[in-house]
């Protein structure tokens, strides 16, 4: 091996650590059989245990599934619309309204949605205003791997069902539709992925009613260090690396398309 | 009645005028080729006619009834695309069926239907593969037998040889001629080759910046092409500028500067002193020695300049006394003998009185 | 022939445009409005908004008065750039790797910088907690900045190596065969190829770092509170909503003209890759 090689690898390796090595000590230390997370103790299931007889994190982790799965379907339902609008008929508006939210700092959306649903609609905070703030950043990650998905695809497949003697609708149902299907399902998994991790929008529009594992795991590491947060941790990477390994086995080309 | 007929077509995309007042009448079990460099409006016309375009001005009838307002899917003719456009998650069996289906036929009747049209293309022993496993030339096929199963009125091709290499290509054009000939359905071609046009269609429209300048059989459009653009488009050919200094009934005099009196024939009545251009295929000039005699009313001298010998034949680029290089194509047909002049040689160039043709300015 | 995709589109076209339309102008567009027009407000008795028609010029004039807000702006911008800066250092030799990788083992090596960034934003930041936190390097800007690089590395890694991986060996072998060493072939031909790959990259990092509250408030002392923080605190703790939206429209406009200038430089760089290309 060259000397540069060397180095290169050493470098990269580092890199590959840097990554790893924080995660690996989430993961070690929620089988740590000591309240402190400062030296390994002995093995144990007990954070596991304990965070099943949680109430306020098994209420929190309801909602963030309820709210993940609600808020991915609408999204990959309007999602699809949008890549399918975008791709076919180009309305200027449409890029600009899907793709910022995904683009601008978090942040923003979270306290322009605040001041909306307190100011304008005077709502209360809550699942609803929770549920249209995860849709709206997804959407755009939908619409993205869709109109990928339809941009790879020849156009006079669709004009060749028409033309065959296919009703714009028997189009849609029989040829567009299971030709979009892997799209839609990586687009779902990753509206899934991003509505359960999300913290900073929901953050502000969530209100002192509802609470999701972002926000309890917050507000658990804001007092203090825990195994039961390892534990919860180890539990949502888990999850999230299934949905991540799921999406990239259905569509290999979407997780570069998230770049 | 025609089958189909194009009348007063005109289309725009913005400024562009991609077809200007088309008209053309297409009959039933015709071959009809639209023939002509790209862009030159024969895929305009053709989306027309499939309904994936609207013209702006005039309109297209099918028996007689006009098309204006019938969606794609409702018009009784298929289209063979130029990408095949294969549906890639359906069987090649699922991709013909398509069409039976959308007709809502029976699942028996489709059934036997597509077993029909994958005998018809050769194709029995594919029926359960998908497109992307296929060949080139068997997605043509498959192409071809789902535009073909359901029975339209009309079959639309648009440049569907244009993806396969020179071989098969020429294979695929008896294939068609022979397809066509057997369904009896009549095709609509388009292509910018006139080869092909030349090699499949009954007759052909020559288009050029959305208009047709010329419509007939194949060995009309190449013996007698109505204007400058469509000879030089289809085949080789001389083209000589000429003023007319003699006509009557048939002959026609023309003069030549620096060349002198060619003798041509032409039944129109024209003004003598009239500009226009000799029009003379390579074929049709034969090449003799300068002391050879020969029994021809149109005889210039020349030097070999360049010569490419082919094989079969041979082509001679000959200089003429006013400096313009003719073309010649001499065939090698005596046995042992390659070459009949060498480069540099002093000969003469002749031809026929009716060997060419006078085309107006 | 995209131009002549105009048969009549009619109410397939409206069935999908209007619904994603109606729904982002609701929820994304008519609030971000409401937000610029929340900064020209005043404050209400109780926090929030002053009842309408209370339009005052406030709240710009408050933060332009107090040096403080400059000084965190600047602070954003210094880390933000130091964020981009080393990402840019620790992701191109990983990129660079990966880009020059048999091809089998490319998307494995790709997929491996992304695992990690699948875990919970929150999770990440934990993890620096924990191994901070014994180090006594808990509170301080160096964790600010860690806990910063480490959130945004993968954006920088993804378009550096989809940038690399277009470069065409052959390019570098013509550079030595012309005399170039390793290092000259580096700085004159791979680098100058590769910064449309920084840029976007740098985008991808700069922006959301610059609206970041949460890797301040969890890993910084009080000292190192950035835009996003001061932003925050108007919005849920002071409920100073006329200064909250103010900050977040310069914010916004920061970005804007930032991602405007991303846009540019790549648009450039892109033109010299392809006359080299």
């Amino acid at each position: 091996m060259k000397r540069s090689q060397f180095w290169l690898w050493a470098a990269a390796l580092a890199t590959y650590a840097f990554l790893y090595i924080p995660l690996a000590v989430v993961v070690l230390f929620s089988f740590n059989d000591s309240v402190l997370n400062a030296e390994w103790v002995g093995f144990t299931t007990r954070w596991y245990v304990k965070l099943l007889h949680d109430d306020d994190m098994l209420h929190a982790a309801a909602n963030s599934l309820l709210i993940a799965l609600a808020s991915s379907s609408v999204a990959t339902l309007l999602g699809a619309m949008a890549g399918l609008a975008m791709h076919r008929y180009r309305p200027r508006w449409l890029p600009f309204l899907v793709l910022t939210p995904v683009a601008m700092p978090e942040i923003l959306l979270g306290v322009s949605l605040l001041l909306f649903f307190r100011q304008v609609l005077d709502l209360s905070l809550g699942l609803f205003s929770i549920l249209a703030a995860h849709i709206t950043f997804s959407i755009g990650f939908v619409a993205v791997i869709v109109r990928a998905r339809l941009a790879g695809m020849d156009e006079s497949t669709f004009e060749a069902a028409r033309n065959l003697g296919a009703t714009p609708w028997a189009t849609f149902r029989r040829v567009t539709l299971p030709l979009i299907m892997p799209a839609l399902v990586a687009g779902f998994l990753m509206a899934f992925t991003l509505s359960i991790d999300d913290f900073v929008i929901t953050f502000f529009v969530a209100g002192v009613g509802v609470n999701t594992l972002p926000l309890q795991i917050y507000s658990m590491i804001k007092v203090a260090v825990t195994p039961e947060v390892n534990a919860i941790s180890t539990l949502l990477m888990a999850l999230t690396l299934t949905l991540i390994l799921i999406a990239s086995r259905i569509a290999p080309d979407v997780l570069k398309g998230r770049a | 009645m025609a089958l189909l007929e194009i009348r007063n077509v005109t289309r725009r995309f913005g400024s562009l005028e991609a077809v200007k007042d088309v008209s053309i009448a297409i009959e039933a079990g015709e071959f009809f080729t639209l023939l002509g460099p790209s862009g030159c409006g024969k895929t305009t016309i053709l989306r027309m006619i499939a309904g994936f375009d609207v013209p702006d001005e005039g309109e297209i009838l099918l028996d007689g009834k006009s098309l204006s307002g019938v969606p794609p899917e409702k018009r009784p003719l298929h289209t063979v695309f130029q990408s095949y456009a294969l549906f890639p998650h359906m069987t090649v069996a699922g991709n013909i069926a398509f069409p039976l289906e959308m007709a809502g036929k029976s699942a028996l009747e489709i059934r036997r239907r597509v077993d029909e049209t994958l005998a018809l293309v050769h194709l029995e022993d594919k029926a359960g593969s998908f497109p992307h496993e296929l060949s080139g030339g068997q997605k043509q096929r498959v192409a071809l037998a789902r535009g073909l199963v359901n029975q339209p009125r009309l079959l639309l091709l648009d440049e569907p040889l244009g993806a396969l290499d020179a071989k098969l290509r020429v294979e695929m054009q008896i294939e068609l001629i022979a397809l066509q000939r057997e369904v009896g359905i009549t095709f609509i071609f388009v292509t910018h080759s006139q080869q092909e046009a030349l090699a499949l269609s009954h007759r052909i429209a020559v288009m050029k910046d959305g208009r047709v300048e010329q419509l007939d059989e194949p060995d009309k459009l190449y013996s007698a092409p109505a204007n400058r653009f469509v000879a030089d488009f289809i085949g080789k050919i001389n083209l000589i500028e000429v003023e007319v200094t003699s006509s009557s009934k048939v002959l026609l005099g023309l003069c030549a500067a620096g060349l002198g009196e060619i003798a041509a024939t032409d039944p129109r009545p024209i003004a003598v002193g009239e500009r226009g251009v000799f029009a003379l295929r390579p074929e049709l000039i034969r090449v003799f020695g300068h002391r050879e005699s020969a029994d021809l009313k149109n005889r210039f001298e020349g030097v070999v300049r360049e010569l490419l010998y082919l094989g079969d034949v041979t082509l001679y680029k000959v200089e003429l006394a006013n400096g313009c290089l003719i073309e010649a194509l001499m065939p090698n047909a005596a046995p042992g003998r390659a070459k009949f002049h060498e480069v540099g040689d002093a000969v003469a160039v002749c031809w026929r009185h009716d060997a060419g043709v006078y085309l107006r300015n | 022939m995209s131009a002549a995709r105009t048969q009549p589109a009619g109410l397939s076209k409206w069935v999908v445009t209007l619904p994603p339309t109606i729904f982002l102008l609701v929820f994304f567009l008519v609030p971000a409005l409401i937000v610029a027009l929340a900064g020209f407000r005043e404050t209400g008795e109780f926090g929030g908004l002053a009842p309408w028609p209370g339009l005052s010029l406030d709240a710009y004039r408050f933060l332009l008065g107090d040096v403080i807000y400059l000084e965190i702006f600047a602070r954003s911008f210094l880390v933000a750039a130091l964020t981009t800066l080393l990402c840019i250092v620790f992701a191109y030799p990983l990129a660079w790797l990966i880009a020059r990788s048999p091809k089998q083992r490319r998307d494995v090596l790709v997929l491996l910088v992304i695992l990690p960034f699948a875990s919970n934003f929150l999770v990440r930041i934990y993890a620096w907690i924990m191994l901070l936190g014994p180090a006594n390097l808990l509170y301080t800007p160096f964790a600010v900045i860690v806990g910063m690089v480490y959130a945004h590395l993968p954006f920088m890694v993804l378009p550096l190596y989809i940038n690399l991986e277009k470069h065409d060996p052959a390019l570098l072998e013509a550079a030595q065969d012309l005399g170039a060493n390793a290092w000259t072939r580096f700085w004159r031909v791979t680098f100058p190829l590769s910064l449309p790959g920084i840029f976007s990259g740098s985008a991808l990092v700069f922006i959301p770092v610059l609206g970041m509250f949460a890797v301040p408030e969890l890993l910084g002392g009080t000292g190192d509170i950035l835009i996003g923080n001061l932003i925050k605190e108007q919005f849920l703790e002071n409920r100073d909503w006329p200064l909250g939206s103010a900050l977040s429209i310069m914010l916004t406009a920061c970005v804007l003209l930032l991602a405007g200038l991303a846009a540019w430089a790549a648009k450039r760089g892109l033109h010299g890759t392809e006359a080299v290309s």
